[in-house]
């Protein structure tokens, strides 16, 4: 007589999960660790988990569409002598030509233009499509110098001395062989076909007395006419953002984890860095502590999505928001209309990251004659200048909301939290109460 | 000539003169006394004009340069000639660390030492150096050429890539991937010409060993970690 008993249901590990499981056996396969682009995938506290209260029986709002709602910005107000102006607080990140196709870079100026704001060079030198199409181009000075020029730097809007960035906080980089056209190898004095390594320090300074010298010596270059911004990860953004005071910038830009990458290890990516929303509040503090807030101007990046992540970040004390990854979704990447083409490469449409290896079916990430030509920078211009319009839109209409006149009215004050990782990230209140973790003793 | 002297000049006015030079003018002249140590002297110059500091510099003279020939009769501090595109830049003294550090081009001549990072991430520029350099010189140098008549420290050429290093005397030790290499009649005709440039005749190209880039770390391979 056979007897079944009930069986449980097969149960994978919490802890061993697929993704984990198709990591060791890749790990076995080959022998090197993962490589890919974007920022960290793991879930963070985030904009998110914050909420605004609205106006009530003490605040009172303003009329959507008909009473304004500033939302102009102006960076380098401390030393330069030509500070920029933007009409809307959201810059476009760095991201270098040679990590992105010379149209995607077009695209991004283009976009950036129409919508009265700036975007920024990356790793790898200034091309003309980015500079004749960009208004206002912030010039990235990093560790590697390739494609560093005084002729550029004197034709840029402002200078961003790259120390970090969130997605790798003290790491370098790497564009492997397989994107370097002969217009990449020329612009970063290399031969074609090798991997090019993006060193992670400085190679002429070392601290940030150092980093004040050449500062120093920047300004002299260029007249003293141009903002100095300095970029970091979201490491220690206390110190850093005390530093980098003391070492003369006119901006601080702040990178936490969610920013993106062209290439790094994922184990970096996952694993080194702090979240953007326990960034700011530590910045601010010592912006404020120094006296120097507003007046050093503070951008704020990794993870800003739409209108309501612009105006947590401002209400948290940042002057402006950063875009990377959002602006290359807005031009085309990732889109599921190549589907298929994502599918060939063992992937699907919102998951593809290996940009290093420059089969971007998107044609954004890549060198490739042939792909890069599905991006047309007209349209993906406006496409971005579309989305810049919108995330505008949105923050106005919180900003409203909460009865403010300009976007950078909006403050802690207007903020609860939805839980206590949060509120003690954000330094505002768990929703319902007036705790806030980490303040007043507990 | 016109004379500039720190003692009582702002180097912002120093400087905003050497700008205000036509790019496409005649050679110009101009002296400068009492650097007593200023950084970011003479920088970002682009325009043909002769520039000789009496005294020692600190930090970054001549960084960015075009164009320009300058002379420093002291000695000079670290990033000397940093990223320098093109011109002259001749220190009578000593340099510190990170000369001619990601420079594109022209060139550089130190007639007493340099310290550590001599030539770091160098992208085309000619560094001639009378006495002996420091550890870590053309450290990731991309390009160029290094002329050192003295002795080199630890781990020259670390990572590097296609630039030149011509050492007559000691090298302390080679840095990841660099190696000997031949000196061939081209090395000789190249390294006389740099040799000549930088007013040098009493010393032969024959006398020098030539290193350069083994390049097996060019493309990354799971293999070569050890090397790092």
């Amino acid at each position: 007589m056979s007897h079944k008993h009930p069986v449980t249901t097969p149960r994978k590990s919490a802890t061993f999960d697929d993704y984990t499981l198709s990591e060791i056996r890749r790990a076995a396969a080959t022998g090197i660790y993962d490589i890919r682009g974007s920022g960290t995938k793991r879930k963070v506290p985030h904009f998110d988990d914050l909420l605004f209260l609205g106006a009530s029986m003490s605040r009172y709002p303003l009329e959507g569409y008909r009473e304004k709602c500033e939302t102009s910005v102006t960076l380098g107000t401390r030393f330069a002598k030509k500070p920029i102006e933007l009409k809307i607080p959201i810059t476009i990140a760095g991201m270098s030509f040679g990590s992105l196709s010379g149209p995607a870079k077009e695209a991004l100026g283009r976009g950036a233009t129409l919508a009265g704001t700036s975007t920024t060079t990356g790793d790898g030198g200034m091309t003309e499509e980015e500079r004749g199409h960009s208004e206002t181009l912030v010039y990235q000075y990093l560790p590697s110098r390739y494609g560093m020029n005084p002729r550029d730097l004197k034709r840029a809007d402002a200078i961003e001395i790259v120390i970090g960035q969130g997605a790798k906080p003290g790491g370098g980089g790497m564009l492997l062989g397989q994107k370097i056209s002969d217009r990449v190898a020329h612009m970063r004095n290399l031969p074609k076909g090798i991997d090019q390594r993006s060193a992670c320090r400085h190679p002429d300074w070392t601290g940030p007395d150092d980093l004040e010298i050449k500062i120093q010596e920047l300004r002299e270059i260029t007249d003293w006419e141009k903002p100095i911004f300095i970029k970091v990860g979201g490491a220690r953004p206390y110190y850093d953002v005390a530093l980098a005071v003391k070492a003369g910038a006119d901006v601080i830009v702040l990178d936490g984890m969610q920013g993106g990458t062209a290439a790094t290890q994922e184990v970096f990516i996952e694993h080194v860095g702090q979240p953007t929303l326990a960034c700011i509040r530590p910045a601010v503090k010592a912006l404020q502590d120094m006296g120097m807030h507003r007046k050093v101007q503070l951008i704020v990046s990794g993870g800003i999505r739409n209108g309501a992540d612009v105006a947590k970040a401002l209400a948290l004390g940042a002057d402006a928001v950063s875009i990377g990854t959002a602006a290359l979704v807005a031009i085309g990447d990732n889109d599921p209309k190549w589907e298929e083409d994502y599918n060939a490469l063992g992937t699907t449409a919102g998951a593809y990251d290996d940009w290093h290896e420059g089969r971007d079916p998107a044609g954004i990430t890549t060198q490739d004659a042939d792909l890069m030509k599905r991006v047309d920078p007209i349209a993906a211009g406006r496409r971005l200048a579309n989305y810049l319009k919108v995330m505008t839109l949105e923050a106005q209409t919180i900003a409203r909301a909460c009865g403010k006149n300009h976007v950078h009215n909006l403050e802690p004050e207007d903020l609860c939290a939805l839980n206590i990782e949060a509120a003690a990230m954000a330094g505002v209140p768990l929703a319902g109460t007036s705790w806030i973790p980490g303040q007043g003793g507990f | 000539m016109p004379v500039l002297d720190l003692a009582t000049t702002e180097l912002r006015a120093l400087n905003a003169s050497l700008h205000a030079l036509d790019k496409n003018g005649e050679n110009a002249e101009f002296e400068v006394i009492n650097p007593r140590g200023a950084h970011a002297v003479a920088v970002g110059i682009d325009a043909p004009v002769d520039v000789h500091i009496k005294g020692s510099v600190g930090y970054y003279c001549a960084g960015m340069n075009e164009t320009a020939n300058i002379t420093v009769h002291g000695h000079a501090g670290p990033g000397v000639a940093e990223n320098m595109m093109s011109g002259k830049v001749v220190i009578k003294g000593d340099a510190s660390q990170y000369a001619g550090a990601t420079a594109h081009g022209g060139l550089l001549v130190i007639e007493g030492n340099a310290s550590s990072r001599c030539g770091i991430s160098m992208k085309g520029i000619d560094i001639v150096v009378k006495g002996n350099i420091g550890h870590m010189s053309a450290f990731m140098a991309q390009s160029g050429n290094l002329v050192v008549l003295g002795d080199a420290g630890d781990a020259l050429g670390d990572s590097l890539y296609e630039a030149r290093l011509f050492v007559r005397g000691k090298v302390k030790s080679l840095g990841a991937d660099c190696i000997k290499k031949d000196m061939r009649p081209e090395h000789i005709e190249l390294l006389g010409k740099l040799l000549s440039d930088a007013g040098i005749t009493d010393v032969k190209p024959e006398e020098f060993t030539r290193y350069g880039s083994a390049r097996q770390l060019y493309n990354f391979n799971i293999d070569n970690a050890d090397a790092y």
